[in-house]
């Protein structure tokens, strides 16, 4: 009797503990939100909402307090836009090596493994190596004079979300059914014709999930950002200017700023946030709808 | 040139330049642990690991010597212990029960909701958990702190955690939950001892790879944890871990030397984890 009536009720308390763990995760996301806001209303409410993305003074001269997000939305888009272009050609073949061509061989998991590793070497390690082996060689390339800037973050933020573009497209073209492929080669494509126009069609909207959820990892990147791209508060005009982005203006700044300049870069910290979990969710939806079929 | 052999040559093409741009891809990684490897190896000695960081004036001197850079990396060492430490022992429990709530609950409005939440916190941008923090921990607590640099990293763990722990549950058989719950066995017991043991190796694994993910951390801990020049054991001060003392090394032209040891170090540290989980993973693989 002791035993039957002790039993539920500690059930009970269990199961409450597994939502309430719930529960505090939307609870930190809550006031993670709540808190942004909070802080960067003064800045919202000084320069206004649309004047204050679109402005693109910086200027924290004391009497002429000007901010405004535009240069950093402007480097960020412009950064993770080459990341994107510039891993494609390296995550789509590593993707289709894995999931296709020696799919299950021992070659492929040596190929996963250094992916992976690639994914875990920290974005500080990331940024020292860009730093002091790849900005020399733009320089050499005479491509910019200092070797920082855009284009430099932009080749090892792409380094960095290779790893992630290709682990995730590789998982989607194995999971096209071999009776597709075989009816194609039964007709007498090719291998390359299969890639074309059965595997590509077959997961393209799984292998572009698998790009979105990469620019979300690109868009928030900081500390190899913060080394490379030369950390100037102006809208970068071409490539190989250097600039600042979202995330590395906060970490450049955010140390030293008080009043309306900290509630400037809270307000950037709010965009920035929207813009990844937009961009993530936008994601997972594409990647749920890609796995139902 | 008829069709067809065209078209077998175009085929050869595409395969020999998805194995070329897929051997490419190695580079990097091979550039980036040789030259790591290769310029922080001379530094490491016994009292890399046991000194504090020298300050400048020390390594100017050593340097104007041409000696070596005295000191090591042992305050950053042991904040980044006291800080996993931390961490790990908050976002480990709360990030596996609710992972298994996700699993347990799955197909309700609310696990969606709180899936999509997890998403959001995962893709969240780890600077700004650290502004967040510090008007959190940081404004209240009128200084930074290692408490404060471990809040950071929890909400950066917590997903990973709830992640692994769910899609590891997720693979088990409803069999065995059935099995548990017919002999009787309480909610609690079955999901305790039978479920979370079933998944262990693959929770381990997630474990091991937020771990990983966390120690290389550098941009929510200089807003939090500050760092600190000296062996700091009071979590409620400012401490420093390894990669913040790359960073300051990084800034700081006199301690240059001490840079590539310090990233060699961490290198090794997070490689390791992530193999490790490899391997654990390849070993108690869900059947």
């Amino acid at each position: 009797m002791n035993i039957h009536s002790a039993l539920p009720s500690r059930d009970k308390i269990f199961r409450n503990l597994l939502f309430v763990s719930s529960v505090i995760i939307l609870l930190v996301c809550a006031s993670m939100i709540l808190s942004l806001v909070t802080d960067s209303i003064s800045a919202f409410g000084e320069f206004g909402f649309f004047r204050f993305i679109f402005s693109s003074e910086w200027s924290y001269q004391e009497g002429n307090e000007h901010y405004g997000a535009l240069p950093f939305i402007v480097g960020t888009l412009l950064t993770t836009t080459l990341a994107l272009l510039f891993c494609i050609p390296f995550s789509l073949p590593v993707a289709l090596f894995v999931g296709e061509y020696y799919k299950g061989r021992r070659i492929t998991s040596f190929l996963s493994t250094i992916t992976d590793l690639l994914a875990g070497i920290p974005s500080v390690i990331f940024g020292l190596w860009g730093f002091y082996v790849l900005r020399p060689i733009v320089v050499n390339l005479g491509l910019s004079e200092q070797g920082s800037g855009i284009l430099t973050a932009s080749f090892v933020l792409a380094i960095m979300i290779v790893p992630y573009a290709a682990s995730l497209s590789a998982e989607f073209i194995k999971m096209v059914p071999a009776e597709l492929k075989e009816a194609a080669y039964s007709m007498g494509a090719t291998r390359g014709e299969v890639v074309r126009h059965v595997i590509f069609p077959y997961c393209g909207s799984g292998i572009f999930s698998a790009f979105i959820l990469a620019i979300g990892r690109a868009l928030g990147e900081t500390m190899t950002v913060t080394m490379l791209i030369g950390n100037t508060n102006q809208i970068p005009l071409s490539i190989t200017d250097t600039g600042n982005t979202m995330a590395s203006i906060i970490c450049n700044q955010f140390g030293e700023a008080n009043g309306l300049r900290l509630s400037s870069l809270y307000a950037i910290a709010l965009i920035l946030f929207a813009l990844t979990a937009v961009i993530n969710i936008i994601g997972k939806i594409l990647i749920k709808r890609a796995q139902i079929k | 040139m008829d069709t067809t052999t065209f078209r077998i040559i175009k085929s050869r093409c595409l395969h020999y330049a998805i194995v070329f741009f897929s051997a490419l891809t190695a580079v990097p990684l091979v550039a980036i642990l040789g030259k790591v490897a290769v310029e922080g190896f001379h530094n490491i000695s016994f009292q890399f690991f046991t000194q504090p960081e020298p300050t400048s004036y020390q390594a100017l001197i050593a340097n104007s010597q041409g000696t070596s850079i005295p000191g090591g990396i042992a305050n950053g060492l042991v904040g980044t212990l006291l800080m996993l430490l931390m961490s790990s022992a908050i976002a480990i429990p709360l990030g596996i029960f609710c992972g298994t709530y996700l699993a347990e609950k799955r197909g309700t409005v609310y696990t969606r909701i709180v899936s999509y939440i997890t998403d959001v916190l995962q893709g969240t941008p780890s600077i700004i958990l650290g502004v967040i923090v510090y008007a959190w921990v940081v404004v209240p607590m009128k200084g930074y702190s290692a408490i404060a640099g471990s809040v950071a990293l929890i909400i950066m763990m917590l997903p990973l955690i709830i992640r692994s722990t769910e899609e590891s549950l997720k693979m088990l058989p409803s069999s065995l939950k059935e099995a548990s719950l017919a002999l009787g066995g309480s909610y609690d017991r079955m999901v305790i001892r039978v479920l979370i043991p079933s998944a262990f190796g693959q929770i381990f694994t997630g474990v091991l790879l937020a771990i990983s993910r966390i120690a290389g951390e550098t941009a929510p801990i200089t807003f939090t944890a500050l760092g600190s020049a000296i062996i700091q054991w009071d979590v409620t001060q400012p401490m420093s871990n390894v990669p913040l003392l790359i960073w300051q090394f990084y800034n700081n032209p006199a301690l240059q030397s001490m840079l590539w040891s310090a990233s060699l170090v961490l290198l090794a540290f997070v490689l390791a984890l992530n193999i490790s989980s490899k391997l654990i993973s390849r070993k108690w693989k869900i059947q």
